[in-house]
């Protein structure tokens, strides 16, 4: 498969934001109360993922290790600021309804989440379109959300009406709602086993992360380090241990030869002698 | 000696008493709020009960057959679940809205965390909130021999007089099971009679909210009577509060329990914003329940005067 288009299937099936990674709950939770309100959230994050991602890979060479995190902030904040410009130029309906959720992009997990594991090394293309996926993923994430909430909370999505007012649910509208909803797909997502990062064959590993050092960058894993000198230690210490027993082995081996040398030469002696 | 002799491990006094037997003491003991109930507010009321016992049954059996678990429905849990929720319920409300709370009850709050005895709220009560939420409307408007009126507590939050004799019998407005306090003491009394509860938690919950209202309400005991008569107090101090998954089992850890609850009550009666304040009062203590039981565990035997 194309790297690209793995990027664009990792994102939005295999570690989904939402119902796989579980990133990003904040936003998820609470601005999915309608599907417009989900579709809009989850593009204007999928907007400033695909430039950050972008941003910080072209400069990931140039950001010095120690101070890479502010960096990505200050990136981030930037793409943030024009998103919620632009929101309020040309939707502000959006931008009434979104409120303090858009300038809280910024420390949206997700975002910083993928510059720390991917952007930071990879290369341009792959990092945007590693944005695109996990935006998309994001978004198909909070519309299901937002369309069951609306229409058992509201009866209605995207203004059509479908449940008259006395059989609306306005839990499902209200809080307690997002979660129940939220614990719901994911379950129907465990269940019927779609293809993810959590279901079926995960290397299993002693490491927090997976054992998988391409995701890992600078000192953001010294417990995991930790883990990895262990393993190794341990390693060595059995490898140690084998070459030990078989130099044994060999020794004991190399006596019994000569014992049987010896024997033997004594038995020769024996029978010259008689 | 030839006697079989068996060695096994405790527990060895063995008693009759069944989680069956509870339950059904449980229901025997709401029958006569449950018949006042239908006697006062008439037909509906029946088909109120028996519509979210038959939902609360049903959804337990449909769980666990399409789960594949051993069907528990005969041991009457499902059944108490049901009765107390329909007690709960305004008596003309529409038979949709409590089988829902129904459903809710088994399938998300008892079944999904590992069906009786592991849910860490009381299922009914979990229901009722669920509902009340939703259809604040119609789940808050109580009628009485065809008059809509508001119920005692909504008077004495709007600074009216109430009569407390008629609560006390239970011609009062309210839901089907909390309004007869008399008919409530009956069934509390067999329930007494029978060991199926301990007076522990009822009576120090009742008290504190009696005190809770005394001091921070009027001084006034009719005041306090009409407190202590109305609403869910009762039915939720009997009935509710002493559910065994829900509630600690250790006898300090039950009193620090009724407290809570009572001034929890308290609280949400006099300082919140609705008249009514049990049920929430009661699904909050619950989750406090781990809690108040690992601070109130007792000394075990043999390890006196130790310091551990």
């Amino acid at each position: 498969m194309n790297k690209c288009v793995e990027r664009l299937y990792n994102g939005i099936i295999k570690e989904n934001p939402t119902f796989v990674l579980m990133l990003g709950m904040c936003p998820t939770l609470a601005v999915t109360t309608t599907a417009i309100n989900g579709v809009g959230m989850g593009l204007s994050t999928t907007a400033v993922l695909v430039f950050s991602n972008l941003i910080i890979s072209a400069l990931r060479k140039i950001i010095p290790d120690r101070v890479r995190i502010p960096a990505y902030i200050v990136i981030v904040a930037s793409l943030v600021t024009i998103v919620q410009l632009l929101l309020q130029a040309y939707i502000p309906s959006l931008y009434e309804s979104l409120g303090i959720y858009i300038p809280l992009i910024v420390v949206n997990c997700i975002i910083l989440g993928r510059a720390e594991a991917y952007a930071a090394k990879n290369g341009v293309v792959e990092s945007a379109f590693d944005g695109i996926g996990m935006g998309l993923g994001f978004t198909v994430g909070l519309t299901c959300i937002a369309i069951f909430r609306e229409i058992l909370g509201g009866g209605a999505v995207f203004g059509m009406e479908f449940i008259p007012e006395d059989f609306r649910i306005t839990i499902f509208g209200l809080a307690p709602g997002a979660f129940f909803v939220l614990a719901g797909l994911t379950a129907l997502q465990n269940k019927f086993k779609a293809p993810s990062a959590t279901n079926g064959s995960a290397p299993k590993s002693a490491l927090a992360c997976g054992g998988n050092c391409a995701s890992c960058s600078g000192s953001a894993c010294a417990s995991n380090h930790e883990a990895l000198d262990k393993i190794r230690k341990e390693q060595e210490a059995k490898a140690a241990e084998a070459k030990k027993a078989a130099a044994l082995k060999a020794a004991e081996a190399k006596k019994a030869a000569e014992a049987k040398k010896a024997a033997e030469a004594a038995a020769a002696a024996k029978k010259a002698g008689e | 000696m030839n006697r079989l002799l068996n060695v096994s491990s405790s527990p060895h006094v063995r008693d009759s008493v069944t989680t069956q037997s509870v339950m059904f003491d449980v229901l025997i003991a709401m029958l006569p709020a449950a018949a006042f109930g239908v006697y006062q507010f008439g037909f509906h009321a029946l088909l109120v009960i028996i519509a979210t016992m038959a939902a609360c049954v049903l959804s337990e059996y449909l769980y666990e057959k399409g789960m594949k678990l051993p069907i528990t429905v005969a041991d009457g849990s499902a059944l108490v679940t049901g009765m107390i929720l329909a007690l709960n319920m305004p008596a003309d409300i529409p038979l949709w809205i409590p089988m829902l709370g129904g459903v809710f009850a088994i399938v998300v709050v008892k079944q999904l965390y590992g069906g009786l005895g592991q849910n860490f709220m009381n299922p009914a009560l979990a229901g009722r909130c669920f509902l009340l939420i939703s259809f604040a409307g119609k789940m808050s408007s109580f009628t009485l021999d065809g008059w809509t009126g508001a119920t005692p507590l909504a008077q004495l939050k709007a600074g009216q007089s109430v009569d407390v004799a008629a609560m006390f019998i239970g011609r009062i407005p309210g839901t089907i099971g909390e309004v007869s306090v008399i008919a409530l003491l009956i069934g509390a009394a067999y329930m007494v009679f029978k060991k199926v509860i301990s007076l522990r938690i009822p009576v120090t919950y009742i008290v504190t909210t009696a005190l809770f209202v005394f001091i921070f309400g009027q001084h006034d005991l009719g005041f306090v009577a009409a407190h202590v008569f109305g609403g869910g107090l009762i039915f939720g101090a009997f009935f509710m509060a002493t559910d065994y998954v829900t509630s600690p089992i250790t006898p300090k850890g039950q009193i620090v329990f009724g407290v809570l609850l009572g001034i929890l009550t308290g609280l949400f009666r006099l300082f919140g914003g609705s008249a009514e304040g049990v049920s929430y009062a009661i699904i909050i203590s619950n989750m406090l329940v781990p809690l108040i039981e690992k601070f109130t565990l007792p000394t075990a035997f043999g390890k006196e005067g130790k310091k551990s």
